[in-house]
């Protein structure tokens, strides 16, 4: 007993000739099915090509449209012919001519005699297909499709919309369950015969001929009337992807293909040299009886799909830049900003880095340059300091840098007097962690040795910006963790928000703070806002600053870091 | 997008298209053996101008990909480069003495010859200096990616300039006929791209790399496109506007995927940076035939006799492809 191939053939034909030998010599019958679109002197050649071998035959020619009945319609005749042709053909085994077996004949041959009565058919209840193109799925049976997909979509599209609306349903033929399933099969004598034989055999062609994609539901739906053992699934290994088209194969698959143990692959990319030479070679040698084992190239083409589709987030380059609100991650990675805690603290981002175990940057944005950590001029991915180049386009520069140190945190501190021109961006990033305290900006500004008419000009100018960049971190669009405290609770309490940022940041680190970091010099700050009051401007940001409370702690505390419990 | 607008693109594009017919006259055929193209062939067009040292390993490049036929435009070089390609069984050469800057930097040229040759083909359209890569271009010839694209109806491929320089400063390794250009110049900037979108042609606007970091700090809008499409499946309405940086009709310009995904994509090694550099932007610059009014090349004239290296210890080896893909510069989409 032995197993029969159709091949149905379009292109290639060269390589579909090498395989029909392959076959043919190993003692398998093989039929063969070349569209009718093909010139009358690439058949003559390919038929002459196939001459001198008496097992393979060629069947009757239609012109094959995808999604048509006229494939089915050619795989009828094609096994019509085999059946009557050659009495010893046990199984048939429907392939292309982009096929290339993987495993010797007799290893097919084996398996198919461990398993003489049951047919290789994936086959699923329109329910429970995901894969289908276009969403429709039972109403490929129950509608009209008398345009072509692929030339006249826009018809094809309005007729089904039109036929949904209307309420239009055709019956399907008592006794039918629609089946869906990849169109390459492996059918018995048995099973294949009652099919084609089936006195009912009209009534159900008259019927799929105006089915959408008959291919892939004709033989899948009458198996089930006739076969006594389905196995669902089909002995051909072929992916397809997202937009319904199939996988291609080339020679750097070799490995992968080689060991999935699958019996044929499809497609294969005709010029694979090494593929064809590799599996078609007489000796070719392989683990015997093993069960196919597609996992490994089923990883690889879902992968690639998600690569399409999904991309990786937080990248932004030449072949994937989404518009607005279709990042699927604005950034790549989480990172901190820390907006006011170095006017507050001296050497904060020393101490910071001390306790996390991230890269702590200091005011990236700041008008004169970028402060890398460490004082660095330049960073990953050959990102510089250089403050033109970054405010050309500041939103790049940061994802580029959280790109860019991809495996690392990034935190960076920041202030109203920085360029501002990514705070919707940062807000609205959930990758992003933004702790605030307000009106911090205005302690060096205490400090400052200055006249105080353009002090008190400046200090505006920063509460203005502060106030707007609130405005947007108290926003309903806002994904980013934000936290915000006055300058003035935050010093009422400076460890326990300090301790819950940084248990955020690096959750597995159970190591308390012990070291606070050194506040700056407080005293005189009350007295500089009150300043500003009587000088006509308004403090709205610093929060409710007792009288005296500064000094009061800065007197008590100072130069003492304090413990923790 | 209004009608308006849309009649005014092709009008622009009509006009680029006469450009070029007018334009033809001044290409005089030195060899052409465009008769052996045959159909679906990749073919490669360039224009040259006293590139003669960097032919024998272009060549060799991309005949190795696969490429079956080159068509050279000769812009008046004295270093033998017309007879050297006239010479070369798969290469046409026209050869020109106007003006450079009058063709639009040889756009014009190059819209002639690929609406008179490669339409129906993949065409792939190059300097001297840039090596195409793109997703398995390792193991799989430039028919297998085209063949891909076919099978999806993509009709252009982008591939962004990369630019690639040595360590130490430009002049200091000679660079010796037949010699891989990367292996002197095999350094470069990772990840400090900047990218903005262009509305009225869709295509994107990458600027970024060693030229704007070095030569551009200070003005960072005039630092080079970095942005290409160079490998296009030619069809008879199609014009490059400016350089290969866009293209009309503007689909040709939406190489990417605005919704999250990626779409594959390259990219061009562009060993510019190499020896001998000194000499050229020199006669570059007292040619004045370059993008407006040569700024580029004033600017590398200007740091260029400070000795500057554009190697940083941030700087990237190259590798290969793969390394390329995992930094995010160029992917492999759905192809697997």
């Amino acid at each position: 007993m032995t197993v029969g191939f159709i091949m149905m053939c379009h292109t290639a034909l060269d390589r579909a000739a090498q395989v029909a030998r392959f076959w043919a010599e190993g003692g398998a019958p093989v039929v063969i099915h070349v569209d009718a679109r093909v010139t009358a002197h690439d058949y003559k050649s390919f038929k002459k090509a196939l001459a001198d071998l008496d097992n393979v035959s060629f069947s009757r020619r239609y012109k094959c449209e995808w999604g048509t009945w006229s494939l089915v319609a050619a795989s009828q005749a094609a096994a019509e012919q085999m059946l009557e042709r050659h009495a010893e053909v046990r199984h048939v085994y429907l392939a292309s001519g982009s096929c290339l077996p993987l495993r010797p004949l007799k290893e097919l041959t084996d398996y198919l005699d461990a398993r003489p009565f049951t047919d290789f058919i994936e086959s699923v209840t329109t329910t429970e297909v995901g894969w289908t193109v276009g969403g429709i799925d039972i109403e490929r049976f129950t509608l009209r499709f008398p345009f072509s997909w692929k030339k006249q979509r826009r018809l094809f599209d309005r007729y089904v919309e039109f036929q949904r609306r209307v309420g239009f349903k055709r019956r399907i033929p008592s006794g039918l369950v629609p089946h869906l399933g990849s169109q390459w099969w492996c059918l018995t004598r048995q099973t294949l015969s009652a099919i084609l034989q089936d006195p009912d055999r009209p009534l159900y062609d008259r019927y799929f001929k105006r089915v959408w994609i008959p291919d892939e539901s004709y033989f899948q739906t009458l198996a089930r009337l006739y076969a006594t053992s389905i196995e669902s699934r089909s002995l051909t290994l072929t992916k397809f992807d997202f937009q319904g088209k199939p996988h291609i194969f080339y020679d750097d698959h070799l490995q992968l293909l080689r060991r999935s143990d699958c019996f044929i692959a499809r497609k294969i990319w005709p010029r694979a040299d090494r593929l064809y030479q590799t599996f078609l070679s007489k000796n070719a040698e392989s683990s015997a009886m093993a069960e196919p084992n597609p996992a490994k190239i089923d990883r690889l083409f879902s992968k690639s799909i998600e690569r399409r589709t999904r991309g990786r987030p937080g990248l932004y380059m030449q072949s994937r830049y989404p518009k607005k609100d279709h990042e699927n991650g604005k950034t790549s990675a989480p990172y901190s900003v820390f907006h006011g805690f170095s006017d507050l603290f001296e050497n904060f981002d020393g101490w910071l880095a001390k306790y996390v175990g991230a890269r702590v940057h200091g005011h990236l944005y700041a008008p004169e340059r970028a402060e890398f950590a460490g004082g660095e001029r330049m960073f990953n991915g050959c990102l510089t300091d250089d403050p033109v180049l970054r405010d050309y386009n500041p939103r790049a520069f940061l994802t580029n840098l959280i790109w860019n140190s991809r495996g690392e945190r990034q935190c960076f501190m920041f202030s109203p007097r920085d360029n501002q021109a990514n705070n919707w961006f940062t807000a609205t990033d959930p990758n992003a962690q933004i702790s605030v305290i307000t009106g911090a900006w205005a302690l060096p500004l205490s400090r400052m040795n200055e006249n105080f008419a353009t002090i008190r000009r400046e200090a505006a100018r920063l509460q203005k910006r502060e106030l707007e960049h609130l405005e947007i971190l108290r926003s309903m669009y806002v994904k980013a963790r934000v936290r915000i405290w006055t300058v003035a609770d935050f010093i009422e309490n400076p460890m326990e928000p300090l301790q819950t940022i940084i248990d955020e940041i690096s959750p597995r680190a159970t190591r308390r703070l012990t070291e606070a970091p050194q506040m700056v010099e407080l005293t005189g700050f009350r007295q500089f806002l009150q300043n500003l009051k009587n000088q006509g401007m308004q403090p709205l940001v610093m929060g409710d600053f007792p009288l005296d409370a500064g000094e009061e702690r800065n007197a008590n505390r100072r130069g003492r870091p304090y413990l923790v419990k | 997008m209004g009608l308006r607008d849309l009649v005014r693109l092709r009008r622009k594009r009509r006009l680029k298209q006469v450009r070029a017919f007018r334009k033809r006259r001044e290409l005089s055929p030195l060899s052409n053996r465009t008769a052996q193209i045959r159909p679906g062939d990749v073919l490669v067009f360039v224009t040259a101008r006293n590139e003669r040292i960097r032919l024998p390993y272009f060549l060799r490049y991309y005949r190795d990909m696969g490429v079956r036929h080159f068509l050279f435009v000769d812009n008046n070089s004295d270093d033998g480069s017309a007879e050297y390609l006239a010479e070369q069984e798969d290469c046409s050469v026209w050869t020109t003495t106007a003006s450079y800057k009058a063709s639009n930097f040889s756009i014009d040229w190059m819209n002639w010859l690929l609406r008179k040759y490669g339409t129906g083909h993949w065409t792939l359209t190059l300097d001297p200096d840039e090596f195409f890569v793109y997703p398995f271009c390792d193991t799989r010839p430039i028919q297998a990616l085209t063949d891909w694209l076919d099978t999806y109806g993509i009709r252009s491929f982008p591939a962004m300039l990369l630019d690639m320089y040595p360590k130490g400063p430009i002049d200091a390794k000679p660079y010796r006929e037949g010699q891989n250009p990367l292996d002197i110049a095999c350094w470069f900037d990772a990840g400090n791209y900047m990218i903005k979108t262009n509305p009225e042609y869709r295509n994107l606007w990458i600027q970024g790399g060693p030229r704007a970091r070095i030569f551009f700090p200070d003005a960072p809008k005039n630092a080079p496109s970095l942005n290409k499409i160079p490998l296009v499946k030619w069809e008879r309405g199609h014009v490059y506007l400016s350089s290969t940086h866009m293209l009309l009709p503007r689909g040709l310009n939406q190489v990417y995927d605005t919704i999250g995904g990626e779409m594959a994509s390259g990219c061009l090694l562009h060993a510019k940076f190499l020896s001998p550099l000194t000499e050229k932007v020199e006669e570059e610059l007292e040619r004045q035939q370059h993008y407006a009014g040569s700024r580029e090349y004033h600017a590398y004239a200007r740091t260029i006799s400070k000795e500057p290296d554009l190697w940083c210890k941030w700087s990237e080896k190259y590798i290969n492809w793969r390394q390329l893909e995992i930094l995010g510069l160029m992917s492999k989409g759905n192809w697997a």
